[in-house]
């Protein structure tokens, strides 16, 4: 990749009413690699993706996309500068088929134009041969080419995962964020997803940030890890380093001794 | 040469059949692709129909105009009114979630039928527009003009399914089913759900308006009670869910079918005796209110089911 995908998470504050849901927040997420953004459920993970995502203004602080300030831009704009993501649901265009839930996530700026839809309809045809193409190498790569044809709404969970990342991939993504990719996903059908983002960024140096609760997949796959506890960071590290730092197990399991000395 | 009768109940079937398959390929536009509920078609009929009476009719004392303009400058012109309307609102109410939506709608063709009734300058109020022409009645006239005037509205219509056709297969359509499933999803991939709401609900509100103004020319007279949500509103909504939201050929089955059976109901609560007759359109809106039931119970996608359309560049399906 020509590019260096990055995104800076600068002094991020994000409140809700009264509760801060990430408080005075900053990390960096290096190009390259695969990060875990871990920690207890309410440490503020999924509100941090949603600020870099766009989904959230923060309240303070900035968002940077490779040393660029996107803090102000529509979600959209961001997604199509490169800034992919998954959510912890499963979103997937339910009437649609499989393929046309990737062919849609395609850019395809001549037959989106509702002018050309209407006045010129074979403009685009160009565009979505490539897009077509593209549809069919990723459900190839993700091994769910058999399914091209099914609606999207008849798969099953972890299908619509697998789904959802090969969407993120039809975009030439600079990164790709990760929410609870696992979550309900079988074990097999995880080893086969875990084998995928490293294939991708082995092969082809996608960068990934990936929340996620089971730390034997964040173990497998991440180079670096993000630990989130009340809306801050509360360490970074190798997961080796975060697994066996006293701080982390409290932060998960509770205790007096961190808060105290804290 | 003349034409038994039957044939003539037929035509004026199919006239009005036809105005309101236009209005449910409209509305399939907004609500079968786009997912936007708009409950307030009639007012979109209205100032299409207004649009194209006070444009077309010949000159009066009583309102703005008549203008006396072509037939074709007043359908465009009434197009081009009720979108200018359509983009105004979508500005403000695209936003809102579906429900939210349907209620802003209501509230908003509501302040447009009292806006008419009350501008009487601008309208005549409830005494409507007389002396609207019907096309081409130079060469034309009395039964004629009538059989003129279906083949015309069904090239209207013709118009309208093509459109509605390539918005459907086009990469357009295909983002707009995406953002009718999932917005959020769809803003995750780089499209703009604001941009796109905007655009269908404005395309859906042009073709109610150019509806609305095929009626005035047909009724040749046009007044606020031509706009009775009830008649407009109501009749497309259970015509389109009939026929099956997100299917264009379902649109105009839709229209067709309803309308055959609310023409057919009416010819039944003729025969009621007369203190039954007087609320017989009450009847026939239980009727057909019933009819919807059992097709959202038991069809649930309608007579013909979306279909995700055949993808224009492979081969190997």
């Amino acid at each position: 990749m020509a590019l260096v995908p990055r995104i800076g998470f600068d002094s991020v504050t994000m409140r809700f009413g009264g509760v801060a849901a990430v408080d005075d927040c900053s990390f960096d997420i290096p190009a390259g690699k695969i990060t875990g953004l871990i920690g207890p459920n309410g440490a503020g993970k999924t509100t941090a993706f949603n600020v870099i995502a766009g989904l959230l203004a923060p309240t303070e602080g900035r968002v940077f996309l490779d040393g660029d300030d996107i803090t102000a831009l529509p979600d959209f704009r961001r997604q199509a500068l490169g800034l992919s993501r998954t959510f912890q649901l499963a979103h997937e265009f339910s009437r649609m088929t499989v393929i046309e839930n990737l062919m849609v996530s395609a850019r395809n700026d001549i037959g989106e134009n509702i002018f050309n839809a209407v006045f010129r309809p074979s403009s685009c045809l160009d565009q979505e041969r490539q897009a077509f193409e593209k549809a069919q190498q990723t459900l190839a790569f993700l091994e769910i080419d058999q399914l091209a044809y099914e609606l999207a709404g008849n798969l099953s969970g972890g299908q619509k995962k697998l789904l959802e990342l090969g969407r993120a991939l039809m975009q030439e993504p600079r990164i790709i964020l990760l929410d609870e990719i696992g979550a309900g996903v079988n074990r097999t059908l995880l080893g086969k997803i875990a084998d995928k983002i490293k294939q991708l960024n082995e092969e082809r140096g996608y960068t990934f940030c990936l929340i996620e609760h089971d730390l034997d997949f964040v173990a497998r796959l991440c180079h670096g890890v993000i630990v989130m506890a009340q809306g801050n960071v509360l360490m970074t590290g190798t997961v080796n380093e975060v697994r066996r730092d006293e701080r982390v197990i409290e932060a998960y399991f509770g205790g007096g001794k961190y808060q105290d000395a804290s | 040469m003349e034409l038994p009768g039957f044939v003539f109940y037929f035509i004026t079937f199919f006239t009005m059949g036809g105005i309101y398959a236009i209005l449910c390929l409209a509305l399939n536009m907004q609500w079968g692709f786009g997912g936007l509920f708009n409950a307030g078609i009639a007012g979109f009929y209205a100032i299409g129909a207004y649009t194209g009476a006070i444009l077309t009719a010949a000159g009066s004392d009583d309102h703005v105009g008549g203008f006396g303009l072509p037939i074709l400058i007043g359908l465009v012109c009434a197009g081009i009114a009720s979108g200018i309307v359509g983009w105004m609102i979508a500005r403000i109410c695209v936003r809102l979630k579906a429900d939210y939506l349907a209620m802003a709608s209501i509230g908003i063709a509501e302040i447009i039928r009292l806006a008419i009734v009350n501008e009487e300058w601008l309208t005549n109020g409830s005494l409507g527009i007389s002396r609207i022409p019907r096309p081409l009645e130079s060469v034309f006239s009395g039964r004629q003009s009538e059989v003129f005037f279906v083949v015309f509205v069904w090239i209207v219509v013709a118009v309208t399914f093509l459109v509605a056709r390539r918005l459907q297969v086009s990469p357009w359509g295909r983002v707009m089913r995406a953002i009718r499933d999932n917005d959020a999803a769809a803003a995750s991939v780089g499209k703009d759900v604001q941009r796109f709401r905007t655009e269908t609900f404005v395309v859906g509100a042009i073709f109610m308006g150019v509806a609305g103004a095929l009626s005035a020319h047909y009724f040749k007279f046009f007044s606020p009670d031509a706009t009775e949500p009830l008649l407009i509103t109501f009749l497309a909504w259970v015509m389109l869910i009939a026929g099956g939201s997100g299917n264009n050929i379902g649109a105009v089955a839709g229209a067709l079918v309803i309308w055959a059976i609310w023409s057919l109901t009416e010819v039944v609560t003729q025969q009621l005796p007369p203190d039954w007759a007087t609320r017989s359109s009450y009847i026939r809106m239980l009727l057909v209110g019933l009819l919807l039931q059992f097709v959202l119970q038991r069809f649930r996608s309608g007579l013909f089911p979306e279909k995700s359309p055949k993808l224009r560049v492979s081969d190997d399906r």
